[in-house]
C-alpha cells in the first residue's frame, strides 16, 4: 500500500488546526500517515505527534521556514518525504507548495479537495459550476479545503524524528508592508459575514464588524463593494477574482448573490442572505434566506448574538 | 535583453452556462475568452519588455481552436506566438500541461514566464509554480505589484500579515494576480497584424497520466433553504443556526 503523508499546515511556528483535519483525511484515502512538519526549529512537531491517527513525525527543521519560499520549501520538504500520496492543505501557499512537490516527483497534482469516498476524489471546477471526480493511479499530490473533514482528534502519541535540512532561499523579502487592519482574514475563518453593494455606504461595515466581532467571524466584501469603495480592501473580496473561502457559516448582506460571487463561497456549510429583495438569487444558495433591509436586521442580529454568546 | 514569454489560455467565459452531458462537461455552446487572470500576465510581460528589452512570446498550450487567443495576444504587442501540441493528447494533468509546456520553454531560451494565478476552468493555481520547479527556477504567486530591475523583479505579494516586497532574480515564473495594471486594450494596427501573423506550432513529448478522470458532475444541490419575511425573523433563525445548524 502507498504510504500517505501530509504536510503540517503552521502559522507563526504553530501547528494550524486544520492539519488534524488533513489526517482525517488520510485516514479516508486509506492510511495513517506520516506527518512532516516544517519549521525553524521542532517545537511544532510535539502538537503534531498529538494528533490521533498519525504513524509518525518528522520535523524539517531548517532557517528557510522562517518566510514562505516556493523553491527551498520544495527542495527541503520533497528531501523528508518518502515516497507516497502526500496531502497538504489547498491554502495560498499549500496549493504552491504542493504544485511543486508534484513537480519535483513528476506526478500529477489535485487541488481543492472538497469530498473523497472510495478512493474518488472530487474538487470544484469551472469556479464551481461543475464538479470534477478523480481516482489515483499512483502516486500523486494533493490539496484539501479546510472545513471538508472533521479534524482527527488529540490523544496520540506519534514517535517523532528531527531531519534538519536547508535549502537556498531563490526569493528574499526586502519588507512586509503590515495590514492596516488586524482583523481577522476570510481565508482563515470558520464564519464570515460580508457585505455588498446594499450596505450602501462603506462606514456602514461598522455594522457588520460588530456583528463579526460577537461571533469571532470575519468581515468580507462583494466586488461591487471593493470596487466601489476604497476603503474595503481587495484582501475582503470574495468570489472568483477574490477569494475562495470554505466556513461552516456564511452571511452575506446586501449581496445580489451574482455567479462570480457564489464561485467564492458556495461550498460554505450554512449559508444565510440578509437582503430586502425578495428575488435575489443569493436566496436560492442559503439555507436561511431573511427578506429584510439590513437596516432592520442587523442590530436584531447583534443583540440575539450578544445575548447568546455574550 | 530578456527572452520574455506568456503563458495563455482558453477557458469559457466565466459568465457561461457549465453542462454537463453524459459524464464530461460539454463546452460545445459557450464562448470563449482568454482566461481573466491571463490578461494581467500578458500585460506584466509587456510592460518587463518595455522597461528592459528583450522579447516576449505568447504560449497556450491546446488544440487549434485557441490560436485565437494568441491573436488576441498578437494584437496587443507580443512579438512571437507559439502554440503547444499533439493531436494524440486529451485529458492532459497537470504533471503532462507542465511538461510540454515546460519542453516549449526549453526550445525558446526563455528567461522569465509571466502566467495566472489560476486559470478560470481549473482554479488550480498549480502551472506557474509547477513550470518553475522543473525548471529549477524561483516562483512568486499571486503578486499584486511589480518593478522592474537590471537582474530581476520586485513584486508585492499578499501575505497573513500584510504584504511583502520580495525581491526576486531571473530566471523565474511569476504568476499574476489582478489590481496592479490595466491590460490594454489592442489598437487597429496590432488587430492588422495579428490577422496576418503566424501561429508556431510545437510538439513535446509528455509522460503518461497518474490520475483518472472518472467524471464530471453537477455542483452538489443543498437541500432547499428557509426564507423568511421580515427582520422579525432573525431570532428564529440564530435559534436555528444554534440548536439546528450547530454553527454558533
Ligand atoms: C470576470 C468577473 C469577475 C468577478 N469576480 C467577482 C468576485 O470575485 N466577487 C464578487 O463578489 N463579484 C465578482 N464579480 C462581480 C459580480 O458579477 C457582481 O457584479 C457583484 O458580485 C455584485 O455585488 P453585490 O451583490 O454587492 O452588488 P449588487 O449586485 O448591486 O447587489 C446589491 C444587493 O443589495 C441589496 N440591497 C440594497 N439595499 C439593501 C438594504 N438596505 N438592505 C439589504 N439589502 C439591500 C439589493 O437587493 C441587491 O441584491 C465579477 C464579475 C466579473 C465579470
Ligand atoms: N493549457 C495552457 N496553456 C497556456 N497556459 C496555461 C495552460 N494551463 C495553464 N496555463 C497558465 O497557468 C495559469 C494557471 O493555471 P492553473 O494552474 O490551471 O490554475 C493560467 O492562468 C495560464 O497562465
Amino acid at each position: 500500500m502507498t504510504e500517505i503523508i501530509v504536510i503540517a499546515e503552521t502559522k507563526d511556528g504553530i501547528i494550524s488546526p486544520v492539519t488534524s483535519e488533513l489526517v482525517s483525511a488520510a485516514i479516508v484515502l486509506g492510511g495513517n500517515p506520516t506527518v512532516i512538519v516544517p519549521g525553524v526549529n521542532d517545537t511544532a512537531a510535539t502538537s503534531g505527534a498529538a494528533i490521533s491517527g498519525v504513524s509518525k513525525v518528522i520535523a524539517c527543521v531548517g532557517e528557510q521556514f522562517s518566510n514562505y519560499d516556493a523553491a527551498a520549501w520544495a527542495s527541503a520538504i520533497d528531501a523528508c518525504a518518502p515516497a507516497g500520496v502526500i496531502i497538504c492543505a489547498a491554502t495560498q501557499n499549500g496549493k504552491d507548495l504542493g504544485s511543486r512537490l508534484a513537480a519535483r516527483r513528476a506526478v500529477s497534482v489535485v487541488q481543492d479537495v472538497v469530498a473523497i469516498d472510495g478512493g474518488v476524489l472530487t474538487s470544484p471546477i469551472y469556479s464551481g459550476k461543475a464538479m470534477q471526480n478523480v481516482s489515483l493511479q499512483g502516486d500523486a499530490v494533493v490539496s484539501i479545503r479546510a472545513n471538508t473533514f472533521s479534524p482527527s482528534s488529540d490523544g496520540g502519541n506519534a514517535e517523532i524524528s528531527v531531519m534538519n535540512q536547508s535549502a537556498d532561499l531563490k526569493t528574499a523579502v526586502r519588507e512586509m508592508i503590515a495590514k492596516a487592519s488586524e482583523r481577522l482574514d476570510v481565508a482563515e475563518a470558520d464564519i464570515i459575514i460580508s457585505g455588498g453593494r446594499g450596505m450602501q455606504d462603506p462606514a456602514n461595515f461598522a455594522h457588520l464588524e460588530r456583528v463579526a466581532d460577537t461571533l469571532g467571524a470575519a468581515v468580507g466584501a462583494s466586488r461591487a463593494a471593493v470596487d466601489a469603495w476604497e476603503d474595503i480592501s481587495h484582501g475582503m473580496q470574495v468570489g472568483q477574482t477574490g477569494k475562495t473561502v470554505n466556513p461552516s457559516l456564511y452571511i452575506a448582506v446586501g449581496i445580489s448573490g451574482a455567479i462570480q460571487h457564489l464561485a467564492g463561497m458556495r461550498t460554505s456549510k450554512y449559508i444565510v442572505a440578509i437582503n430586502k429583495d425578495a428575488e435575489a438569487p443569493i436566496f436560492q444558495h442559503a439555507d436561511y434566506g431573511i427578506v429584510a433591509t439590513w437596516q432592520d436586521a442587523l442590530p436584531i442580529l447583534e443583540s440575539e448574538l450578544k445575548a447568546l454568546l455574550g | 535583453m530578456p527572452e520574455i514569454a506568456v503563458l495563455v489560455k482558453r477557458v469559457p467565459d466565466t459568465n457561461a452556462k457549465i453542462a454537463i452531458s453524459g459524464d464530461r462537461v460539454d463546452l460545445s455552446s459557450v464562448k470563449w475568452v482568454m482566461s481573466p487572470y491571463d490578461e494581467f500576465a500578458l500585460e506584466a510581460a509587456m510592460m518587463h519588455k518595455e522597461s528592459n528589452g528583450g522579447t516576449v512570446t505568447a504560449i497556450t498550450l491546446g488544440t487549434p481552436d485557441c490560436d485565437k487567443v494568441l491573436k488576441d495576444a498578437k494584437a496587443i504587442g507580443v512579438d512571437r506566438i507559439v502554440r503547444v501540441w499533439d493531436d494524440s493528447w486529451s485529458d492532459l494533468d497537470s504533471n503532462q500541461v507542465q511538461s510540454a509546456l515546460v519542453s516549449a520553454l526549453k526550445e525558446l531560451s526563455t528567461e522569465v514566464v509571466y502566467c495566472g494565478k489560476s486559470a478560470a476552468d481549473t482554479g488550480a493555481s498549480s502551472t506557474g509554480p509547477g513550470v518553475a520547479e522543473r525548471m529549477g527556477w524561483a516562483s512568486v504567486s499571486n503578486i499584486i505589484g511589480i518593478e522592474f530591475e537590471d537582474a530581476g523583479v520586485e513584486v508585492l505579494i499578499p501575505r497573513n500579515i500584510g504584504n511583502a516586497r520580495t525581491g526576486v532574480s531571473l530566471p523565474a515564473v511569476i504568476s499574476c494576480d489582478k489590481g496592479f495594471c490595466k491590460p490594454r486594450k489592442p489598437n487597429v494596427k496590432g488587430i492588422m497584424m495579428a490577422k496576418r501573423a503566424q501561429v508556431e506550432v510545437l510538439g513535446a513529448d509528455i509522460p503518461t497520466s497518474s490520475i483518472n478522470i472518472v467524471s464530471h458532475t453537477p455542483p452538489p444541490q443543498k437541500a432547499s433553504g428557509q426564507k423568511f419575511e421580515g427582520a422579525g425573523n432573525v431570532p428564529t433563525v440564530v435559534a436555528a443556526l444554534r440548536n439546528d445548524a450547530n454553527v454558533i
